[in-house]
């Protein structure tokens, strides 16, 4: 046999592995265009989060039929790359099936497990494709998916498709070219599921299988590092980002709004309170709230990166549901779009983040983030602990703060609460007025 | 026979006393006329267990929620040091409310500003009183055997995770509990939160309150039960928009215990 296989396949994965480098790179750079922030409390905590949200999927079961049709996708993932292993043995070492031999019986066992979690990632990427763009479902067609995040997650599904379809044509093949008694192929007995696929193939000449063999062979592993860069550029990044994701999840109670430590001393000074530890001043002096990515916490900005677009925030908000402009995903997909933006310009010698644009104004409007009612209903529905309700706020922040851009009846609300304490207009001396008619009622 | 009392922290204080627990009763139980009536309920049934409670009465003011929501962290900052300052005066230990956006206030984000206190909701307090026997019901009042609905109010449920205490509350009244479809964690918000309160809601096709209400009639619920006074009053202007306010009532937990005590 030749060497070049070899060579060519060594020269595949090297190309892969640094283009996917950089890529990892590039993605974390963007990541980190987020305001530092620590998040390593409670690591046992964390690590349970992660293990029952992302490893075990336990948000996913809310809804029952997708997360039985994710479930058998995500399987299929993590054990069918286990025989990808063995893809990358094989063609390091030009060997062909390497652990058949040492195996034996578990190995056509395992093979078999394979073809089945091959057939139910099928099964299940036809029944998505079905979902989206036969019955629609709703939460995939709101604008935000217009275009680009239609198209990607089609695109995966399909990629999926065809290479659990290589795998399968790879293992028909060979076993017709073993049985017929090639000593290249190994016999592995009965592959259940690929002999089905067998009567395709039976009158085809030697080295029609062999050619057909070793494309499938070469279509799935090239396939796969082909896939996994393109992942890194697709909203199905989730597949990796969502156990970072869930690991920095935010353990509080969800109704607690993060303190702005820098306003509390201007506070305590004007209410004359002795400041006790006044803060360094800050390094640089950072914007109230966030117009832009780099005013988030990266943590914001890897919840975005994190994000697959299924829209169970957006299906389950309230002012979604009642036809308002905001749309938690489209919040998240707002972040992201920006981060590569200002990542992209960084990269190709541009001005980055002085680029004249910014997140809020330019990919999220003002109406969109006023219609929030901070329910929680968006962070609660998320099977990744995504955030979409802490940039929200945060936007509000910068608005009030640095624009004095509210709407005007939130003013009036201010300045009730100025003058009178109340959101209301009401006067504080008769706050106390509620009691007086119970008090003069006979207790019974 | 004697009056309710409502004493205030400063009275007490004058006299040497402290009480058990603060009763923090909120912009809205304070001037919103119908939900007076709530204030009054709950301070009814703590006179009538025997609680050791007082009020701030004119030293209360807004705890900042709807500010910091609206994004004004200035503002709810001074509200909430100004307050602070008010109850370590007093060296209040436990606060109970009504309101879940004062309790989510008070238990979550005033420990960052020097405030920490134990912060309990009403509902949690009331399932208390009522398991420990000191609120005893009557179980034959105008609630029995009707068919009454719980709507979740964001800041007890989703963002503090209270979901059984007021639950528990209405069961104790022997009714007949249904949900709606939308309940606990996936409840649907009334529309009031985050500062919505105050303010005309955003262009769309249909406001927020309407949409849940129209989820709680469709359980045939004679009455919802509330723990929330944005709640209480979404709730209340959607049931008059769907025109069955002779039929179906809106009460806050409160307000239905004491009807089944009878006071």
């Amino acid at each position: 046999m030749s060497i070049l296989p070899q060579l060519a396949f060594l020269l595949i994965l090297g190309a892969a592995g640094y283009i996917l480098s950089k890529r990892i790179q590039f993605l974390r750079r963007n990541i980190l265009l987020g305001k530092a922030e620590t998040r390593n409390d409670q690591s046992e905590n964390r690590w349970k989060t992660m293990l029952l949200v992302a490893f075990g999927q336990q948000k996913m079961f809310s809804r029952m039929i997708p997360a039985f049709l994710h479930l058998l996708i995500y399987v299929g993932f993590l054990v069918i790359n286990l025989e990808v292993l063995e893809f990358v043995l094989d063609g390091i070492l030009g060997t062909h099936r390497l652990f058949a031999p040492i195996l034996g019986g578990a190995y056509t066992a395992a093979i078999n497990m394979f073809e089945f979690l091959a057939v139910a990632v099928l099964v299940s990427c036809v029944a998505f494709l079905i979902r989206r763009n036969v019955m629609k479902v709703e939460r995939f067609t709101k604008p935000e998916l217009k275009g680009w995040p239609a198209l990607d997650a089609n695109l995966i599904l399909v990629i999926e498709i065809i290479l659990m379809f290589a795998i399968l044509t790879m293992n028909a093949t060979d076993q017709i070219l073993a049985a017929r008694g090639d000593e290249h192929y190994l016999a592995l007995g009965t592959l259940f599921f690929s002999s089905f696929l067998q009567p395709l193939f039976e009158g085809f000449s030697y080295g029609a299988l062999v050619a057909i063999e070793r494309f499938a062979w070469w279509f799935h592993i090239v396939g796969i590092l082909a896939f996994a860069i393109y992942v890194t550029y697709s909203k199905h990044l989730h597949i990796f980002l969502a156990f970072p994701n869930t690991w920095y999840s935010n353990l509080k109670p969800k109704g607690e709004m993060q303190n702005m430590p820098e306003v509390t001393n201007e506070v305590n000074m004007m209410l004359g309170i002795p400041v006790e530890n006044p803060a360094e001043p800050p390094a640089e002096i950072g914007r109230f709230g966030a117009k832009d990515i780099n005013d988030l916490s990266w943590i914001n900005v890897l919840n975005a990166y994190s994000c697959t677009e299924c829209g169970r925030c957006t299906s389950e908000c309230p002012a979604n549901l009642t036809g308002k402009k905001l749309s938690p995903r489209k919040i998240m997909m707002d972040v992201r779009d920006r981060a590569e933006e200002v990542g992209k310009s960084i990269d190709t010698g541009g001005p980055g983040l002085a680029d004249g644009k910014s997140l809020l104004g330019d990919y999220i409007t003002k109406e969109e983030i006023n219609a929030c009612t901070s329910c929680n209903a968006c962070v609660e529905a998320c099977p990744v602990n995504i955030d979409p309700l802490s940039i929200i706020l945060q936007l509000r922040r910068y608005v009030a703060m640095e624009e004095s851009g509210t709407p005007a009846q939130w003013n009036a609300m201010f300045q009730n609460m100025e003058t009178s304490f109340s959101p209301w207009k009401f006067s504080p001396s008769d706050r106390f007025n509620w009691a007086e008619k119970v008090k003069e009622e006979e207790m019974k | 026979m004697s009056t309710y009392k409502v004493p205030t922290m400063a009275e007490m204080a004058s006299n040497g006393q402290t009480p058990e627990v603060l009763f923090w009763v909120g912009c809205a139980g304070s001037f919103d006329e119908r939900y007076k009536a709530v204030t009054q309920a709950f301070v009814k049934i703590l006179n009538k267990v025997g609680v050791s409670f007082a009020v701030l009465g004119p030293e209360e003011t807004c705890t900042g929620d709807p500010a910091r929501r609206a994004g004004n962290e200035f503002l709810f900052q001074m509200q909430a040091v100004a307050n602070i300052q008010v109850m370590n005066g007093y060296e209040v230990k436990k606060v109970v409310t009504a309101c879940p956006h004062c309790f989510n206030t008070i238990k979550n984000e005033y420990p960052a500003l020097g405030g920490n206190y134990e912060v309990i909701h009403h509902s949690q307090f009331l399932q208390q009183l009522i398991n420990e026997g000191k609120v005893r019901l009557q179980g034959g009042g105008e609630f029995k055997g009707k068919k009454i609905t719980f709507h979740d109010s964001c800041y007890l449920g989703r963002a503090n995770d209270v979901y059984e205490a007021p639950r528990e509350v209405i069961k104790a009244l022997d009714v007949e509990l249904v949900e709606m479809k939308r309940c606990k964690t996936k409840g649907l918000c009334c529309g009031a939160g985050g500062a919505q309160m105050f303010k005309e809601p955003e262009a769309g096709k249909k406001d927020i309150n309407i949409e849940r209400t129209e989820e709680a009639l469709a359980t045939g619920a004679q009455a919802i039960a509330v723990g929330c006074p944005f709640c209480l009053t979404m709730m209340t202007d959607g049931v008059k928009n769907k025109e069955r306010e002779a039929e179906v009532k809106v009460y806050d937990l409160a307000e239905m215990i004491a009807k089944d005590m009878g006071i």
